[in-house]
C-alpha cells in the first residue's frame, strides 16, 4: 500500500521563535482522497500547512515528509510547488506592481523550465489563462491588475482556486479558503475545486467550521489539536464537531 | 588631501586663452566672475559641507584628469559603442562627446523653423540674444563653486531654443559619451530655453564604456520654462564603474508652465545629481523624480530642492532607490514655501529597499514653510524587500531570485510611471527589467539593448 502514498507525514515537528506548534504528526493520504482537517484556533492547522510548503519562518524540528516518495523537506517552496504541492492562503499576499499576468506567466514558465519544457509562447499562455478563468468565474478586468491589490475578499480567494486550476498540482492544500467567503463565493470556490477533482490528484481541507465540507466532501476527518492529530474518522466527525463543538478535547 | 580647486584655478590663470579660445560672447563673459567667486570659495564643497555629507565634490575632482582645453577632435563611433534608440520614438539626436558637441544629420534637416539646437560654442555667437539673456542666469545666482568650475571651463555643450507658442512633436535627444583609454573631465553644459507656451522634450542619456579609463563629468543644465511652457526633461545614466558624475541642474518656472524632471542612475560609479528648481511664477506645475538602482559598489547621491515663490503652486517629488550588494544611496530633499507663495501644494516620497545587509542608505527630507495656506507633505521609508509576498511567490514556482527581481522592479513602476512620454516609459521599463536581470555588468542591459 505504501508506495501508493502521496504524502507520508511521520512525527513532524516545527517551531517558530522557539515555540513547537506541531507535536509529532502523522498522516497518509492517497492519490484521489480529500482530507480535512479541523480543529480550533491555535490548534497548528495553519502551520501545518506552511511547513508542507516551505515557509522559512517555521523550523523543522523532527519528523519525516515525503511526497510520492520523495523528501519534501529538503526541496526549496518553488520546487515543491513544481512537484506538485500547492497551497492556497488563508490571506494571499498583495504584490503591487506585480500583474497577475506576469506573474502567472513566470510562476507556469518556471515549472516548464523546471521540466526542461520550452516556455509557452503569448498566445498559448493566454488561451491557458482564458480556459481556467472560467472555472471559477475570475473577471478578465482582474487580469491585468496587480497581484491580489483591491481584491475583494471573494476575488482573492477565486484567484488562489484559478491559480491552482493553471498549476494542476498533485496535492493541494486550502487554508481556511472559506473565511471571509459569503455563500454566494463559497459555492464558486468550492465548484471550482469539485471540477479540478481527479482521481489521481488530492486535497487537504483546513476549516474551522463544517461549512465548506457541505460542498466539498471529505474522505477523511481529523481533528488536530496541540499540535498533534488526535481522532481520524468518515464525514461523520465532522457533523460531530459541528455539533459538539471542541471543548470536548480539553478532556483529552 | 590637499586642495583639489587649486589646480584647477592654476590650470585656468596660467591658460586663458587657450580656455578662452575663440569661443567668445557669453561663455567667456561668465568666466571672470566665476574666478573671482572661485578664489573666494577657496575650496570645492567635501563632506564637512552641509549637504554634502555623503558625496565629497572635491574628492571627485582631486584626480588629475586630462581637460581637453585645446580642442583636439574627438571622434565618436555612436553606432557600434552604444544603441540608444527607443523603439516607436523618433528623436532629433545630438552627440556630445565628451565635451564637444555633434549634431546628426536628421537633427539639422528636422528642426522646424525658429528651434535652435546647436553647439552651446556656437549658439553664443549665433544668438547672442539668448545666449547674454540666459546662459550663467540660474547657476550664477543659485550654483556653488561647483557650479563656478563649470562655468569657468566650460567651452562646448548644448543650446535648445524653442520660440514661443512652438509645440515641438518629436522629442530632442542627447547622448553624451566617454570614450577611450586615458582618463577625461569633461565640463558639460545644457542650456534650454523654452519660449512662452512652448512645449519641449528632452531626453539626455549619458554613457561610458565599461573597461574604459577614469572619467569624470562635471555637468551644469539651465532650464528655463516661460509662462505656459510645457518642460519635459528625462536623464539616463548608463556609465561604467570608474565614471564619476557630478551634474546640478538648475530650473525656473514661470507662471502657468508645466515640468517634468525624471532622472533614472541604472548604472554607475559615483554620481551625485542636484536639482534645484525655482517656481517663480504663479500656478506652476512640477514633477520631479528619481530612480536609482545600485549594485556592487555604486554611489547615487541625489539632492532636490523645490521653491515656491509664487501662489497656487503644485509639486510633487518622488525618489526611490533599490540598492544591492555594496551599494551606497544618499538622497537629501527639501520643499521651500515662500512668504506670501499662498495655495501651494508640495509632496515629496522618498522611499527606498536595501536588498542586501551590506547596502546603506542615507535620507534627509526637509520642509521650510514660511506661510499658512499650504499643503505640504514629506516622507521617507527605508526597508526590506516583503519576505511575505516573496514567499507567496515561491509557493507558486517562481525562484527565488526571479521573485526578488519582479519584486524589485515592481517597486520602480510609479516612477517609470511620471514619464509623459510613452514610449520613453515603455523602453524605460524594458530597462529596468534588464537591469535587475543582469546586475552583473553594464554591457549586458546597455550594448546589447539593440538586439
Amino acid at each position: 500500500m505504501s508506495e501508493q502514498l502521496l504524502l507520508k507525514v511521520r512525527g513532524l515537528r516545527a517551531e517558530i521563535d522557539g515555540k513547537e506548534i506541531l507535536n509529532g504528526i502523522d498522516l497518509d493520504i492517497r492519490p484521489g482522497e480529500v482530507h480535512a482537517i479541523m480543529g480550533p484556533n491555535g490548534s497548528g492547522k495553519s502551520t501545518f500547512s506552511a511547513v508542507l510548503a516551505g515557509n522559512p519562518a517555521y523550523k523543522v524540528t523532527g519528523g519525516t515528509v515525503e511526497f510520492h516518495g520523495k523528501n519534501l523537506l529538503e526541496l526549496s517552496p518553488e520546487d515543491r510547488s513544481h512537484e506538485g504541492l500547492f497551497l492556497s492562503f488563508q490571506y494571499p499576499v498583495e504584490i503591487p506592481g506585480v500583474s497577475m499576468v506576469n506573474f502567472m506567466r513566470a510562476a507556469v514558465n518556471a515549472k516548464r523550465k523546471y521540466f526542461n519544457e520550452p516556455a509557452l509562447s503569448a498566445g498559448d499562455f493566454l488561451k491557458l489563462m482564458r480556459r481556467k478563468r472560467a472555472i471559477v468565474e475570475l473577471d478578465n478586468k482582474l487580469a491585468s491588475r496587480s497581484v491580489n491589490e483591491g481584491f475583494s475578499g471573494g476575488e482573492k480567494k477565486r484567484n488562489e482556486i484559478f491559480q491552482m486550476a493553471v498549476l494542476e498540482p498533485r496535492l493541494s492544500i486550502l487554508d481556511e479558503t472559506d473565511s471571509g467567503l459569503d455563500i454566494d463565493a463559497l459555492r464558486v470556490v468550492a465548484g471550482g475545486v469539485n471540477q479540478l477533482k481527479t482521481a489521481d490528484n488530492s486535497t487537504i481541507v483546513i476549516t474551522h467550521y463544517q461549512r465548506l465540507l457541505d460542498y466539498i466532501r471529505p474522505d477523511f476527518v481529523h481533528v488536530l489539536y496541540k499540535g498533534r492529530i488526535v481522532r481520524t474518522g468518515g464525514p461523520e466527525l465532522a457533523l460531530e464537531l459541528e455539533e459538539k463543538g471542541y471543548d470536548w478535547l480539553k478532556q483529552l | 588631501m590637499n586642495n583639489p580647486l587649486q589646480q584647477y584655478i592654476d590650470l585656468y590663470t596660467g591658460n586663458p586663452d587657450m580656455v578662452q579660445g575663440n569661443h567668445g560672447g557669453a561663455l567667456n563673459q561668465a568666466r571672470d566672475k566665476a574666478l573671482e567667486r572661485l578664489l573666494e570659495a577657496r575650496r570645492l564643497p567635501d563632506r564637512s559641507d552641509e549637504g554634502y555629507a555623503k558625496t565629497s565634490v572635491a574628492e571627485m575632482f582631486a584626480p588629475d584628469y586630462g581637460i581637453n582645453l585645446q580642442r583636439h577632435p574627438v571622434t565618436v563611433d555612436l553606432a557600434s559603442s552604444f544603441h540608444c534608440g527607443v523603439p516607436n520614438l523618433s528623436t532629433l539626436m545630438a552627440v556630445v562627446a565628451v565635451d564637444r558637441f555633434a549634431p546628426t544629420r536628421t537633427l539639422q534637416q528636422n528642426l522646424p523653423q525658429g528651434v535652435v539646437v546647436c553647439s552651446l560654442a556656437e549658439g553664443v555667437r549665433r544668438y547672442p540674444g539668448i545666449a547674454d539673456r540666459y546662459y550663467n542666469s540660474l547657476a550664477s545666482r543659485r550654483g556653488n563653486a561647483a557650479t563656478d568650475l563649470n562655468t569657468l571651463f566650460t567651452q562646448d555643450g548644448v543650446m535648445i531654443y524653442v520660440p514661443d507658442g512652438v509645440r515641438l512633436e518629436k522629442a530632442i535627444q542627447i547622448v553624451q559619451l566617454f570614450q577611450g583609454d586615458s582618463p577625461r573631465l569633461a565640463f558639460r553644459r545644457i542650456l534650454l530655453v523654452a519660449g512662452k507656451d512652448s512645449r519641449v522634450a528632452v531626453l539626455k542619456c549619458d554613457h561610458s564604456h565599461p573597461d574604459s579609463a577614469d572619467f569624470l563629468s562635471s555637468e551644469v543644465i539651465e532650464v528655463i520654462a516661460s509662462e505656459g511652457s510645457e518642460v519635459q526633461f528625462y536623464d539616463l545614466e548608463e556609465s561604467a564603474a570608474a565614471t564619476r558624475r557630478m551634474s546640478q541642474m538648475f530650473a525656473r518656472q514661470d507662471a502657468g508652465s508645466k515640468l517634468t524632471v525624471a532622472a533614472a542612475t541604472l548604472f554607475n560609479g559615483t554620481t551625485r545629481n542636484e536639482f534645484r528648481i525655482d517656481c517663480t511664477g504663479d500656478h506652476t506645475a512640477t514633477r520631479l523624480s528619481g530612480m536609482a538602482i545600485g549594485s556592487r559598489s555604486q554611489h547615487i547621491d541625489n539632492s532636490s530642492e523645490v521653491v515656491h515663490r509664487g501662489q497656487h503652486g503644485h509639486s510633487d517629488q518622488l525618489f526611490k532607490y533599490v540598492l544591492d550588494d555594496e551599494a551606497r544611496g544618499a538622497f537629501e530633499g527639501s520643499i521651500e514655501v515662500a512668504e506670501g507663495s499662498r495655495f501651494v501644494e508640495a509632496y515629496q516620497s522618498n522611499r527606498n529597499v536595501l536588498a542586501s545587509t551590506g547596502a546603506r542608505m542615507h535620507t534627509k527630507p526637509q520642509l521650510l514653510i514660511y506661510n499658512d495656506d499650504v499643503k505640504c507633505s514629506h516622507g521617507a521609508t527605508t526597508g526590506q524587500l516583503d519576505d511575505r509576498a516573496l514567499f507567496y511567490m515561491q509557493t507558486r514556482g517562481i525562484p527565488l531570485d526571479e521573485a526578488r527581481r519582479m519584486l524589485m522592479q515592481a517597486f520602480m513602476v510609479d516612477v517609470v510611471d511620471t514619464i509623459a512620454l510613452e514610449p520613453l516609459r515603455d523602453r524605460l521599463r524594458h530597462m529596468v527589467e534588464r537591469r535587475f536581470a543582469s546586475a552583473d555588468h553594464l554591457c549586458d542591459a546597455s550594448c546589447r539593448q539593440a538586439e
